[in-house]
């Protein structure tokens, strides 16, 4: 379980990272905590390694209009113990308790889960969920791509050579009742999700759902929004016999994945649940009932 | 690749290529072999390491990524030669370990907690040493020797431990 050789560099700033990670066989290494495994095993054997995690300015969170910005560097942990992701993206906070475990939390990045797109990842799904945006650096120009379209499927990005991501953004909804909802199945605790679905909705001062969006990961490729249910649930007021309709249609086109860990059908059946239950908590949150 | 190396409040300096992990970094060229290696690829927690004094697993950092960082090892936990510190002997009170195997990593992971939550709930324990694999113990009493620990730490007159490379 050694790493094969490799040359190890730690550019000093973005545009640096970004004319080493242009030269063949270069991979970025922030916190390292997918990648070092997968050296360790073998299953990759780059020629160079583009240590980004000290380079100025990559690490923060900060409120920017009606967004959090997160730099890509920034560790998980501080993501969980910070005050403005509790208050201004709930959603990020409830999901990441459930990412890897503390010590790698400790080390790994925010960035590097969303570059990484592990279909069982909760960060990329929370993105995509909120309709989030990446943003990417490629030496000369600085571009934004929705989490949706970054994501392409299994480790699988919109990320092109020599180009890095930056950052984060997160939408921040203004209304006053929001409630949010994160589950996942897995079979350990911090072990990788079979089904993950995460939910945030709005209702206004009569309790009727005035913004809905719900994702779905770990059981599909990549993570998913289920626009069609959100816009079927925007109205009414939630109640259990709306989600559990809603949601049954919604899980039924879903793609889902196949591989030796669970089977497709037990992984539907499992992200319908997930789904009920994220609504459920996001609702009751907004109604002010403790979850 | 030369590293300066910050290991236990004392300056170490390095010849290292990039591959070698900080487990293998403080084991074979500091001669710290309290850090154990099981898998090697993150997933047993036996080379658990203090960086800053937050739990990280050793086998997961390059030893060339660690240069600037306080690193703290089970070596620097006891107090002084032939004595334990109170976190370890909470273990040895309850049998919180049997082989051993997982002991520095559990004993590191126990301190780090105690000292971010003092007075832990069993679920804090349990959270805790959930990324930490014992073969042996069934973890009950790993546990049950944390919990001593907490209410033996707040008992203490002592002040409280300080870990290596911390500002006391
Ligand atoms: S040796 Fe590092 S986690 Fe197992
Ligand atoms: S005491 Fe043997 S592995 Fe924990």
């Amino acid at each position: 379980m050694k790493p094969a050789p490799f040359d190890y560099v730690r550019p000093a700033s973005i545009d640096e990272a970004c004319a080493a990670l242009a030269v063949e066989e270069s991979v970025v290494i922030a916190g390292g905590q997918t990648l070092i495994p997968i050296l360790a095993m073998r299953l990759a054997r780059p020629a160079r390694l583009v240590d980004i995690a000290r380079i100025p300015g990559l690490a923060g969170i900060r409120e920017e209009g009606d967004a959090v910005v997160i730099g890509a560097t920034t560790r998980q942990v501080e993501a969980e113990r910070s005050a403005v992701i509790a208050a201004r993206v709930p959603l990020l906070a409830r999901a990441l308790p459930f990412v890897g475990h503390a010590p790698t939390r400790n080390r790994g990045t925010l960035g590097g889960s969303v570059a990484n797109a592990d279909p069982a990842a909760e960060i990329p799904l929370v993105l995509v969920t909120l309709g989030g945006v990446v943003v990417v650096h490629d030496g000369r120009t600085t571009q934004e791509i929705a989490a949706q379209e970054f994501v392409l499927g299994p480790m699988m990005t919109a990320l092109a050579t020599g180009a890095l991501v930056v950052g984060l953004r997160f939408p921040v909804w203004p209304d006053r009742r929001i409630g949010v909802g994160f589950h996942e199945v897995s079979t350990r605790a911090s072990d990788f999700a079979f089904a993950a679905a995460a939910a945030q909705i709005a209702l206004d001062a009569s309790g009727r759902c005035t913004k809905c969006t719900i994702g779905i990961g770990a059981a599909t490729p990549r993570p998913v929004r289920r626009d069609a249910l959100a816009t079927k649930l925007i109205g009414s007021t939630l109640d259990d016999t709306d989600i559990r309709a809603g949601v049954a249609d919604a899980v039924a086109e879903l793609e889902i994945m196949v591989d030796s860990h669970a089977s497709p059908d037990y992984r539907r059946r499992a992200a319908k649940a997930l789904a009920v239950r994220a609504l459920t908590d996001a609702r009751d949150a907004a109604r002010g009932v403790p979850v | 690749m030369k590293v300066e190396l910050n290991v236990n409040n004392a300056r170490a300096s390095v010849e290292v290529e990039p591959r070698t992990t900080l487990v293998d970094c403080l084991r074979d060229n500091l001669g710290l072999t309290g850090t154990h290696t099981g898998c090697e690829h993150g997933i047993c927690g036996a080379c658990t390491v203090l960086l800053e004094g937050e739990p990280v697993r050793a086998c997961l950092m390059l030893a060339v990524q660690a240069d600037g960082y306080a690193i703290t090892t089970i070596e620097a936990v006891a107090p002084a030669p032939g004595e334990l510190s109170i976190v370890q002997d909470a273990f040895c009170e309850t049998h919180g370990l049997q082989c051993g195997f997982c002991t520095p990593g559990m004993v590191l992971t126990a301190e780090a907690l105690l000292r971010r939550i003092p007075d832990p709930t069993r679920a804090d324990i349990v959270s805790a040493i959930s990324a930490n694999i014992c073969r042996c113990t069934g973890y009950g009493q790993i546990v049950e020797a944390i919990a001593l620990a907490a209410k033996r730490l707040a008992g203490s007159n002592l002040p409280r431990q300080v870990v290596p490379g911390e500002p006391a």
